[in-house]
């Protein structure tokens, strides 16, 4: 047997373990033992390509060979068939950075993403990590925003917003502490980019709330993580504790004499704390209600002092931002959408998982060139993009270019880049009916269109898909329902939680079940399309 | 309703874990979240009977307590069943079934769910609770049974797992 231990890498994010990764690499390392030998095994992040999963990499003098999807029972075969010097079998990929789903793609922000150990400090600095740290250590906190400012980089939580406006304005604010806080409550169903990072390349987020500290000169910080995350929070946390014992977080931030403490939170299951106010509250210590803007948080945020709140992908955007100066990352892109965005495959997708395009792409390509279509073979019908508040978009647009305004300009939403695709057996109507419901459920309840509005929009949506015969419901309205009279009554529900609705929630519920209704009025029961403005 | 098998002595009863929670904790900014985490998560629920214990350290009404513990779907005021089966009803877990595979749950251990709450058989042996994304959704449809994640689900393994719990208890 060799000296040198082969070094072979097992995914320990939570898309990999959920398909057994840990019984594989468990197998792994007692066949190893049991045939004598040497084994250096790697736990890194996924490369996001979650067909493959579990994705088992070995390093060999042509490169990491990546193996997928292994089976615990699959170990003891690839290891006789020379897995260990990354030799053909039936689950081989050759190279991983050539898999063509890899090889397409233009990774900044998710660059280090299952390359590395995400709690390895070596690993992350040998990879350009705290080199944006260290450069903005040596600017002005107004140069820090002004880089931001050029590169266009808009809040990726959905909000758009750019990200450097915000900081100006936190910047210029007067207080005795300032804070800033990361919205990792990603609660978008078709939205895992948070998650994989937070789980596969922690330190690349702590680098950016840092750099966001020194720019607006805070010194505490928050990182609110959704329950449903467990992996990530205890990931998150971990890598805090090994990110301040090396002096990148904590008092004297690389013996600058700045300093940030970093706290992680776990978020309780409310979808709304996804909206910023609601999490403050929340952080707070209070039930997640929303709070009426202004004031803005970034003038009085949490415990009513200035506060940047960003997504976890802007965060983890800026410290590439700062070493590689504004113009590298302003040059991807479209229009007033520049960068990279981590696209998030999902739903009923041959090849689902992480893709990190430049804005422009569409969605035909992503979801036929990346994703090789339906997991079921059957014909794509609807995709929603943007989560549970974003439209579902039809085929006559999937050619267009993935970009904030060009999105707007069709009543749908780019959010945060989740993207799940529903085939030709999907009910639009359920599914627009499943909106509305999902909007009582998590509704805070503050303001009327979204607490009523969300429940008599599951009636009356019941109500224009009851059969005509139907006589269930004949007492309130005469025998039988008026469908036409039904769809204006939505119509005008969707309005007003449109335009009366204080935040996302309600206000942008309707989307889902407009596009639905004015794309797929057959589902709905209705013949002739009822096209007015949507 | 069944009950979990309660804090045996003093030294691990609700009252007493609650005082050690709130010892090293209570001082902290926007403290409830995280006291109520740690209360859970060694209780396996927050007990009625510690909310004005809660309530008077952190210098709150216990409505105030209250309305935290019962507004947020992760915090329980009941004790579980011994495993906890949480489906993901999301839409990319609809878009693979995942309607069918609560059905099926919901069949399969005796529990019947609605809305967005979640509901315990009547031998105590499992609580199904939905919930609302996973972050797995390119490998749905997804389920969590006692913590740990699984993906790519199935009926028929949803039933295997299902019955290796039994065969262990």
């Amino acid at each position: 047997m060799s000296a040198a231990p082969i070094t072979v890498y097992v995914p320990r994010d939570s898309a990999a373990l959920a398909v057994g990764a840990d019984e594989v690499a468990d197998t792994l390392q007692a066949e190893c033992a049991r045939r004598g030998i040497a084994l250096n095994l790697v736990r890194n992040g996924s490369r996001g390509l979650f067909w493959l999963e579990t994705l088992l990499e070995v390093a060999t003098p042509r490169g990491r060979i990546a193996y997928g999807p292994v089976q615990p029972e699959d170990v003891a075969g690839l290891l006789d068939a020379g897995l260990l010097n990354g030799a053909a079998h039936a689950l081989c990929h050759g190279p991983t950075e050539q898999i063509p789903y890899l090889a397409k793609q233009e990774r900044l922000c998710f660059a280090r993403m299952g390359v590395t150990d995400p709690l390895s400090l070596a690993d992350y600095e040998a990879h350009e990590g705290w080199s944006g740290l260290r450069a903005a250590l040596a600017m002005p906190g107004e140069t820090i925003v002004q880089q931001v400012l050029d590169s266009g980089l808009r809040g990726r939580g959905g909000a758009a917003f750019p990200t450097g406006i915000k900081w100006k304005t936190v910047a210029a604010a007067q207080a005795a502490q300032k804070y800033v806080v990361c919205n990792a409550d990603e609660g978008d169903s078709g939205t895992f980019s948070d998650r994989m990072t937070m789980e596969g390349d922690p330190f690349m987020l702590i680098e950016g709330m840092t750099i966001a500290a020194l720019a607006v000169g805070a010194t505490r910080g928050y990182v609110y993580i959704r329950s449903e995350y467990p992996d990530a929070v205890a990931t998150m946390s971990e890598a805090v504790v090994r990110a301040q014992a090396a002096g990148f977080l904590g008092d004297d931030i690389l013996g600058s004499g700045r300093s940030l403490h970093l706290e992680i939170r776990k978020a309780a299951g409310a979808y709304v704390c996804g909206e910023e106010t609601a999490m403050l509250e929340s952080l707070e210590g209070r039930r997640g209600i929303v709070r009426a803007k202004p004031p803005l948080p970034a003038i009085e945020g949490l415990f009513g002092k200035p506060t940047v709140i960003n997504n976890v992908i802007s965060f983890a955007s800026v410290p590439l931002i700062l070493a590689r100066g504004a113009a590298f990352y302003r040059d991807y892109g479209v229009g007033r959408s520049r960068g990279t965005l981590p696209i998030q495959l999902a739903g009923n997708i041959r090849h689902g998982g992480l893709v990190e395009k430049a804005f422009g792409i569409s969605l035909r390509e992503l979801m036929y060139d990346f994703g090789g279509g339906s997991a079921s073979g059957r014909p794509i019908k609807a995709v929603q993009v943007g989560g549970p508040l974003g439209a579902y978009v039809p085929e006559s647009q999937w050619d267009l270019p993935l970009d904030y305004e060009a999105y707007a300009a069709v009543g749908a939403v780019v959010g945060h880049g989740g993207i799940v695709v529903h085939d030709d057996t999907a009910d639009l109507a359920k599914l627009a009916r499943y909106a509305m419901e999902f909007c009582a459920i998590e509704s805070c309840g503050k303001c009327t269109p979204c607490r009523i509005g969300s429940t008599r929009g599951v009636e009356v949506i019941d109500r224009i898909v009851a059969p005509p015969s139907s006589t269930r419901n004949s007492t309130r309205n005469g025998p039988q329902h008026n469908r036409p009279q039904q769809v204006q009554l939505l119509r005008d529900l969707c309005d007003t939680m449109l335009n009366g609705s204080l935040c996302a929630m309600g206000g942008m519920t309707p989307y889902p079940v407009l596009s639905a209704l004015n794309h797929y009025p057959q589902d709905f029961g209705i013949a002739t399309p009822d096209r007015e403005a949507a | 309703m069944s009950a979990q098998p309660a804090a045996a002595n003093a030294a691990t009863s609700p009252e007493t874990i609650t005082r050690t929670v709130l010892a090293r904790r209570a001082q902290e900014p926007g403290a409830l979240l995280p006291i109520l985490h740690e209360v859970q998560d060694a209780l396996g629920h927050v007990p009625r009977e510690v909310v004005p214990q809660i309530a008077e350290a952190l210098n709150l009404s216990r409505a105030e307590v209250h309305g935290v513990v019962t507004y947020y779907h992760h915090f329980r005021s009941e004790a579980p069943g011994r495993h906890v089966v949480q489906v993901c009803r999301a839409e990319a877990c609809q878009a693979m079934g995942a309607d069918a595979l609560f059905e099926h749950a919901e069949q399969r251990l005796g529990c019947h769910a609605h809305g967005g709450h979640g509901s315990t058989s009547d031998d105590g042996s499992f609580t199904l609770n939905p919930v609302f994304c996973l972050g797995l959704c390119a490998s749905s449809p997804a389920i969590v049974i006692d913590e740990r994640l699984h993906a790519r689900m199935t009926p028929e393994r949803f039933d295997q797992l299902i019955g290796k719990l039994e065969a262990a208890a």
